[in-house]
């Protein structure tokens, strides 16, 4: 018996959410009273896999087969399943990614499993796991009844814990089935920021910036902070910024530690997507924003001069710190 | 080319939510049930332009009571030909309700089955995958762009931080996010067709939930806002670190 859980890779790399589900993993399966075993798959360096272990995991599988770089949930959900069974287990987990969220439902039918899409928590001893639900509005408890269980997890729910275990690197003869899916072409934005769905700190900004040209405030605050840029449905709709930072109800959601929201009403579409961030902070000269009821801090000012300043304090800030 | 739309019908947006007995149970008094957006705004609306481009058929498909007609019946009036109503009540989970749609969709002949990314009630985006496995086709999540030649669909789909251009040839099964397509309303010659075209209501398989909801529960009420001074930002960046502990 184990519980298996789904290394996701970028470029060669372990994304971050994988270290966090590899504690996920790692915490299921000591209070199963078992190991957790990490499945890869595709082209990977070995180096990363085997610091998985020091967030808990005692084994890596790892499918070095080309084909499997690039993503088909069928080929990979056959993969996973025909994991678990050479390894026993009867617990998957996988993070609720772009990624996870196409692959984890076929996994779950494949082994005849209920799934927890969507978690936020660890399951207790009855295997009941706690998931956001009504667009964050609320929680549900759902149990797991099935011998078979799937779990997927929101990225930044729980978190990485470090510790000192390694992990043994097992390589696996997997070969991936025939792909009816044809990889044309793959745009990545470049950066050394996290992509929005893992990120822990984000700022965003609305129509209030008044144009794109005036988005250079937005990124030097993101900058000092190490945290990834986002935007609201009207700016890119309008195309002031790229589809892929659009966070709220029709375009990403999030669950960041800090949601810095700059020019930003607060629609409740937009809240959809951001309410699960952990603290939340509005910049915005109106001081009747509905967002402010959301917030745990505001700011009611002109953001042209209140970001700026922030920038610089922090700035200062962290200056102070070394 | 016959095209099959999932539909779900959720709770409205600005639904105020609550729960009764004991909060195992969702409160449906004064609830405006819609169509779920996803599969509305974009699966629908993007089968319908294909429909309308090359010829064919959209079929919507949901699983409930026949208190679910009225929304169904919307999906009609913005273009769809006809609908399958699995005539299934009580709380099925997404299994449960994935097996009702693919043993009706197994004898339909279907070339491209659509739902939205996720419904906005449970945000699970289980459906999807689970119909490609029980009917063993490929599955496209996330899809932003489905354009179709022949046989042949280019589909833009979203991964973290970009996207990826793919093809894939028929039979297929693909969840539809933004930018699929511009929502469309329903016009008054859409709504008096809706009202005769074929509904029909199908006997579900009884297929059991694999999972089941113990509770709900509300977040913990906010506290208030605390404001800062916009002449005074350093309190702010304290209050993050030494309160927050978020920098």
């Amino acid at each position: 018996m184990a519980v298996l859980f789904l290394v996701e890779t970028a470029g060669g790399k372990v994304k971050k959410a994988s270290f966090e589900i590899a504690t996920y993993a790692a915490k299921t399966a000591s209070a199963l009273g078992t190991e957790a075993v990490g499945l890869a798959l595709g082209t990977t360096d070995a180096g990363e896999l085997a610091a998985l272990g020091i967030y808990g995991a005692k084994k890596i599988v790892h499918a070095g087969n080309a084909g499997f770089d690039n993503f088909d949930a069928g080929t990979y959900a056959k993969a996973i399943a025909d994991t678990a069974a050479a390894v026993g287990a009867k617990v998957i987990a996988i993070s609720q990614t772009l990624t996870g969220k196409a692959v984890a439902p076929r996994v779950a039918v494949r082994l005849n499993a209920g799934i927890v899409s969507g978690a936020v928590s660890l399951p207790d001893a009855d295997f009941v796991v706690k998931k956001a639900a009504f667009s964050g509005k609320a929680f549900a408890y759902l149990k797991i009844n099935s011998d078979n269980k799937v779990i997927s997890v929101v990225p930044n729910s729980v978190g990485a814990v470090k510790g000192d275990g390694s992990a043994a690197v097992e390589n696996a003869d997997l070969v991936p089935a025939v792909s009816k899916i044809m990889v044309k072409e793959v745009v990545r934005q470049t950066g050394d920021v996290a992509p929005l769905p893992e990120a822990e700190l984000v700022v965003s900004a609305g129509r209030g910036m008044k144009g794109p040209e005036n988005w250079g405030i937005v990124e030097d605050l993101a900058k000092v902070l190490g945290a990834t840029t986002a935007c609201s449905r009207p700016v890119a709709d309008v195309h002031w910024r790229p589809h892929h930072e659009h966070v709220g109800q029709t375009g990403v959601a999030i669950r960041p530690n800090l949601y810095i929201a700059i020019g930003i009403s607060g629609a409740i579409q937009h809240l959809a997507g951001v309410n699960q961030s952990k603290c939340i902070v509005v910049i915005n000269k109106d001081p009747e924003a509905p967002f402010f009821k959301a917030a745990d801090y505001g700011i009611c000012g002109d953001l042209f001069e209140v970001v700026p300043k922030l920038t610089e304090a922090i700035k200062a800030f962290k200056s102070s710190q070394h | 080319m016959k095209f099959l739309v999932c539909i779900s019908l959720v709770p409205d947006t600005t639904t105020k939510i609550s729960f009764v007995d004991n909060d195992t149970k969702f409160n449906n008094d004064k609830v405006q049930w819609i169509l779920n957006p996803y599969d509305e705004w974009y699966a629908l609306v993007r089968a319908l332009e294909l429909k309308e481009a090359n010829g064919g058929n959209v079929t919507v498909i949901n699983v409930g009571s026949a208190e679910n007609d009225q929304v169904i019946r919307k999906a009609l009036a913005i273009g769809a030909d006809d609908a399958i109503r699995i005539d299934a009540a009580g709380d099925l989970d997404s299994y449960a309700i994935a097996a009702e749609i693919a043993a009706a969709a197994k004898s339909g002949g279907f070339d491209v089955i659509l739902l939205g990314k996720e419904t906005i009630s449970y945000n699970g985006s289980n459906l999807g995958g689970m119909l490609a496995e029980l009917l063993d086709l490929p599955f496209v999540s996330y899809a932003s762009k489905l354009d179709m030649t022949g046989n042949t669909a280019s589909i833009d789909r979203d991964i973290e931080g970009g996207k990826e251009v793919l093809s894939v040839d028929t039979p297929f099964v693909i969840s539809c996010a933004k930018g699929m397509a511009e929502a469309r309303i329903p016009n008054m010659k859409g709504i008096m067709a809706a009202k005769s075209k074929p509904l029909q209501v199908v006997t579900p398989q009884g297929v059991g939930s694999l999972t089941s909801t113990v509770k709900y529960e509300l977040p913990p009420a906010k506290s208030a806002c605390k404001m800062v001074s916009p002449d005074n930002v350093e309190e702010l960046v304290q209050l993050l670190h030494n309160e927050a502990k978020m920098i």
